[in-house]
């Protein structure tokens, strides 16, 4: 909303009161300042001028020679524009003056005549295209004849004002209207706001009545409506005041009738529309909803297919308009129109909204509309738009209003006490208090024994419950004043959840182990959303996606890692660590959508050459190791292991390990498949995902304390040629089991499966360590073990001990 | 020549062999020569027996004098030439400190966690706890629960991706509010909790837009609270975030969930209130919504209003950081380049 600040002044005193100081209490009192446009600021010598001469310049086909007065001087100018005439009053850009985009004004010879000045347009003058009235979009602007020669002109063009921009809330629609914005700044500035009465002048011997009936299929629907019928009305251009209040509100000047319709729409916020009365070639207007797939021309030309939710006008057979939205081609004004119905209507919003935006046509009117209208201004707003267009078109009114009213204006009652205004903001306000705010509301009321009876007029609708009006007082109070405290309430143990917890302490390791934590996006193609997944499921899906490759939810966060480090690697960056803790989601039915806490992990590149000249590659094991930490910060019941997972979609088949807690699957760890990783365009990459949900929620062993072992232990190393296929996960259990009750530790300490080493084998050896924490292990204890163990791994796996 | 003599000349000559050893193998090879069993001391002391009774005492004292003597400096010289090894193996260990040490790598949290998490541990320390919240949603809970019905002119604000009819990703973290008041026990104490999460709205991404981003919702309710317990509530937050020097306001505004309402701006930390780019000249950054929780809000969720009130806030931590560290392009967060989230990584200036 665009608000002149000369407008309001027509209402309330501004006298002491700055633009600025102005927009700060209307910020601070609820309707937010978005912007000021001081207009003609930065213009400068800008004069009336007359046109006093104008020949045609010879040699050219468009150049006008002219003098033109500017009071104490007369000025020869050279203009181009093809509406120049001599007695013209124009406004003239002298030298050194300067237009928008500091844009100055110089001599000039122009086909060696010497021009001084320039004969401006709206245009050149910094109007915008959308506002400037049909009439002045080609050439020069042309000032009424009573302008005065030599003085600054732009008051004449209205540029003596500032513009106020509102960004209004979407429940102070009746701040879209220039008497409403008057009551608010009343109430910021302790004013009473005062509006020139309506008087309208009726032509007593016509009788609305005998013109015009007016019904309504659903009074829900149509609680208002109402018309007055103007006749004789000749239609030329608005007076200038009037276009200028338009041009500042952002509104195009149109002709006398359009812009007395937006005039009187401004000031009440009520939409109106006019109809050209003949055309409606009936005595009766009857709002319905519109028949399935029944058609209307509206103004703009177009055929608009209608449905029942739809909302129109008709003059008893057919439409004439789309209530609230457009007029209808059939009954609109024209320069022939000798009678003007002017409708004032409030209709139900919801249905103006959907039409609204099913056709693609918002308007002022509609939004208006959407947001509700004032019921107690519905008549004034007519009365006013009959009375102008009598004054300005020479028309004269018939006597009364045509209408179906089923609602009337009237005040909501709201109540409310002292105890629970304070109770609320946390104020100290007392009866006095309370009631000056209410006045400078002009709300009336009553305050007895701490009861608050406040009468809401209707035009502040959105004012319904108590917490309403306590808002009303607190924000005229000053949000600013209101005590600040801190809640004083029984005190609570503020602590982090589990999950919670667990998602912290992921963060600290993967981070101490270089990884970067991403955020990605949760949405995205039906394709990733489901490739990299740890198990399978329903995906969830967008039913209005607003792009092809955001379209479902993810059932996992590696996709998103290597989206992130495909666009790393776009940008030079090679050496990628990054990690995720988000959400997964499954659809369980149409009511149900499983989300889980997952976290994952991306590693490839290569950490780069030092000068140190060493230099890790990154593979399998690399990747484990971070899992590993992970799994590690648990002390799970069950047990862990890996296993080869040959068929993961978009993991190499060879190296990946699906995870598993006890029997339940938890997570996978691998190599991307060579296929994806092209495709990325990445190097080797490295993977794995886990869910953080099913890690938290796992069983826990307590955590107990084993005293220190004070007896010495003993180690034993046995190196074995096996099977490549036997894994060290198979080999490392075996040993377990057999190893006694002394076997403390078991330790990997050498692969090798080149050179020397017979084809399908490998040659691996651990180091075993056993101790007693009773007492000094003896020679015999220690054997005993070693020897099981030996002999289980060459009953179980053939394996021979080198 | 007598044995004394004798004697003499090799203290003599020995402290002369000592000093002139350059290594600790010649003064372990002297020592052999001249102390060991087959060295020359006991080759002369050997000659003890042919000497008189009188003279044995004498020169048995002198020659353990002489003993004591060469053992001391042996073991003198032997520390010297140690000393100096050690200083040259040190001086040739000399390396250049100035080259860069091995790298060890750090990673860090994302800019927008930051955010949450300093958030969540200041509210933590005031009693909160962290509720999250799913992220799916059905529309009675994102909406209707929270005082926004069908055809409402604020569910113009927002457009929302649904799932189905009845379903969406949750426009607002204030989707979370209606169950967690509903679930609190009130006779176990207030209830005071911050839902930080991931929200949706159906947005074309651009600079400023992004169809995904955070939000941190902060709910109290009890008996008595006020505007006043609510101002004072973003008052600390918004200092401690955006810095303990600046001023904050508040403006009424309008929230369907929360009457009356509240907008809080601090002032510009880039200009301090003079006016600039970033606070489009007016000298203050708006930085969050909140409001006394509406009371068809609190009904909703079977609390009596007229016992209980409370209030409800929420904080953009996007918005935040684009403002505290001038990130002009919210996409940025969601691109994960590791040269934008590495920036982040160090403890900088409050």
């Amino acid at each position: 909303m665009l608000v002149s600040y000369n407008w309001i002044k027509e209402y309330v005193d501004l006298t002491n009161i700055s633009p600025d100081e102005l927009a700060e209490k209307f910020t601070l009192g609820g309707l937010e300042v978005d912007g000021m446009e001081r207009l003609g600021q930065e213009l400068s010598g800008l004069v009336v001028g007359e046109v006093l001469t104008c020949e045609k310049l010879e040699g050219s086909d468009h150049l006008n020679k002219t003098t033109v007065s500017v009071g104490e001087e007369i000025l020869p100018i050279v203009c181009g524009a093809p509406n120049v005439a001599a007695g013209q009053k124009v406004v003239v850009a002298k030298v050194g003056a300067i237009l928008p985009g500091d844009f100055e004004i110089k001599e000039a010879k122009i086909m060696g005549e010497t021009s001084h000045g320039m004969i401006t347009s709206l245009d050149e003058l910094g109007f915008s295209d959308s506002i400037i009235p049909k009439y002045a979009e080609d050439g020069i602007f042309i000032l009424a004849d009573g302008a005065e020669v030599g003085v600054d002109a732009r008051p004449y063009l209205g540029l003596d004002d500032t513009i106020i921009e509102f960004d209004l809330t979407p429940n102070r629609a009746d701040a879209l209207s220039m008497r409403g914005v008057a009551y608010e700044a009343g109430a910021v500035l302790d004013q009473t706001p005062t509006f020139e009465e309506i008087t309208v002048i009726e032509d007593d011997s016509d009788s609305v009545e005998d013109y015009m009936s007016i019904s309504v299929e659903d009074p829900e629907d149509t609680p208002v409506y109402k018309m007055r019928l103007v006749k004789d009305v000749t239609i030329g251009e608005s007076p200038i005041w009037m276009q200028h209040k338009l041009m500042h509100a952002g509104i195009r000047p149109i002709d006398l009738i359009v812009d007395i319709t937006n005039y009187v729409m401004l000031e009440f916020g009520q939409p109106l529309h006019a109809f050209d009365y003949e055309k409606l070639d009936s005595n009766e207007i009857y709002v319905r909803r519109a028949n399935q797939d029944e058609v209307l021309t509206t103004l703009d030309g177009q055929d608009r297919k209608l449905s029942p939710e739809n909302l129109v006008i008709t003059n008893g057979e057919k439409a004439v308009a789309l209530a609230g939205v457009m007029g209808g081609a059939n009954s609109q004004v024209t320069e022939k129109t000798n009678t003007i119905a002017i409708e004032s209507a409030i209709f139900k919003p919801v249905l103006i909204r959907r039409t609204a935006s099913q056709l693609n046509l918002r308007s002022e009117a509609s939004s208006r509309y959407e947001k509700g209208v004032n019921y107690a201004t519905a008549q004034s707003a007519v009365d006013l738009a009959a009375k102008l267009m009598a004054e300005l078109g020479g028309g004269t009114i018939v006597k009364g209003t045509a209408e179906a009213v089923a609602k009337e204006a009237e005040d909501t009652v709201v109540e409310t006490t002292i105890d629970r205004v304070n109770g609320v903001i946390g104020t100290d306000l007392n009866a006095d208090d309370i009631s000056e705010i209410l006045s400078r509301l002009a709300f009336e009321h009553t305050i007895t024994e701490g009861t608050i009876t406040a009468n809401i007029p209707p035009r502040r609708w959105d004012i319904e419950i108590p917490e309403d009006l306590i808002e009303e007082i607190a924000r005229i109070y000053g949000y600013n004043n209101i005590p600040v405290t801190l809640p004083v309430t029984e005190s609570t143990p503020g602590e982090l959840t589990a999950a919670q917890k667990a998602t912290r302490r992921v963060r600290e390791l993967l981070e101490g182990s270089g990884l970067q934590e991403a955020i990605s996006y949760s949405l995205t193609s039906p394709e990733k959303a489901t490739r990299y997944s740890i198990s399978e499921g329903d995906m969830v899906r967008l039913q209005n996606p607003q792009s092809e490759d955001r379209v479902a939810l993810t059932q996992n966060l590696v996709g998103g890692l290597i989206d992130n480090a495909n666009y790393n690697r776009a940008h030079q960056v090679t050496d990628i660590a990054l990690y995720e803790v988000s959400h997964v989601f499954y659809k369980v039915s149409e009511e149900q959508f499983d989300e889980y806490t997952h976290v994952a992990g991306l590693l490839t590149g290569e950490s780069g050459k030092s000068w140190l000249g060493e230099w890790e590659a990154l593979d399998f094991y690399t990747i484990k190791g971070l899992v590993e930490v992970l799994l590690a910060d648990y002390s799970f019941a069950e047990d862990l292991t890996f296993k080869l997972a040959t068929d993961r979609l978009g993991m190499h088949p060879g190296r990946t390990a699906d995870i598993y807690l006890g029997e339940t699957l938890v997570g996978y760890v691998g190599q991307l498949h060579p296929t994806d990783t092209k495709e990325n365009d990445l190097g080797d990459t490295f993977v794995f995902e886990l869910s953080l949900d099913q890690l938290v929620e796992a069983d826990k062993e307590a955590i107990t304390y084993t005293a220190l072992n004070r007896y010495p232990g003993s180690s034993r190393d046995i190196a074995i040629l096996v099977d490549e296929t036997v894994t060290h996960q198979a080999l490392e259990k075996v040993i377990q089991e057999n190893g006694g009750d002394y076997l403390q530790n078991i330790h990997l300490f050498d692969l090798y499966d080149g050179e020397n080493i017979e084809a399908g084998k490998k040659s691996i050896a651990y180091s075993l360590y056993f101790a007693n924490p009773n007492a000094t292990l003896k020679e015999e204890e220690v054997n005993a073990g070693f020897d099981a163990v030996k002999q289980a791994l060459i009953d179980r796996f053939n394996v021979e001990v080198r | 020549m007598d044995l004394k003599t004798k004697l003499e000349e090799l203290a003599q000559t020995s402290v002369t062999r000592i000093e002139e050893s350059t290594s600790l193998k010649d003064v372990e090879n002297l020592r052999v020569q001249l102390l060991g069993k087959k060295g020359e001391l006991t080759d002369l002391l050997k000659m003890m027996k042919d000497l008189t009774k009188e003279e044995r005492p004498v020169i048995g004292k002198l020659a353990n004098e002489i003993r004591d003597d060469l053992t001391t400096k042996l073991a003198d010289k032997k520390e010297e030439l140690e000393e100096e090894a050690l200083n040259k193996q040190l001086q040739e260990e000399t390396i250049d400190v100035t080259l860069p040490g091995r790298t060890v790598k750090k990673g860090q949290t994302h800019i927008i966690h930051q955010v949450m998490e300093q958030m969540e541990d200041l509210f933590l320390g005031m009693g909160y706890n962290i509720i999250e919240g799913s992220e799916i949603v059905s529309d009675y809970l994102n909406f209707e629960r929270v005082n926004v019905p069908q055809d409402h002119p604020a569910r113009d604000m927002q457009d929302s991706f649904y799932i189905n009819e009845h379903y969406l990703l949750r426009t607002q973290t204030s989707a979370v509010q209606p169950l967690v008041i509903e679930a609190h026990d009130f006779t176990k104490g207030p209830l005071k909790v911050i839902s930080p999460g991931k929200v949706y709205r159906r947005d074309s991404d651009d600079a400023t837009h992004s169809h995904q981003f955070h939000q941190i919702e902060g709910i109290v309710v009890d008996e008595g609270i006020t505007m006043s317990d609510l101002m004072g509530t973003l008052e600390v937050m918004s200092k401690k975030i955006f810095g303990a020097d600046r001023v904050v306001r508040f403006r009424p505004s309008y929230f369907p969930f929360t009457e009356p309402s509240v907008e809080v701006d601090v002032s510009c930390f880039k200009c301090n209130g003079a006016g600039c780019n970033i606070c489009k000249k007016s000298g203050w950054i708006e930085i969050l919504g909140a409001g006394m929780i509406h009371p068809n809000v609190l009904e909703m969720s079977n609390v009596d209003s007229t016992k209980y009130s409370g209030f409800a806030f929420g904080v953009g931590p996007d918005r935040m950081a684009m403002l505290q560290y001038g990130v002009d392009d919210i996409r940025q967060f969601y691109m994960n380049d590791q040269r934008f989230l590495s920036q982040f990584s160090k403890e900088g200036a409050e």
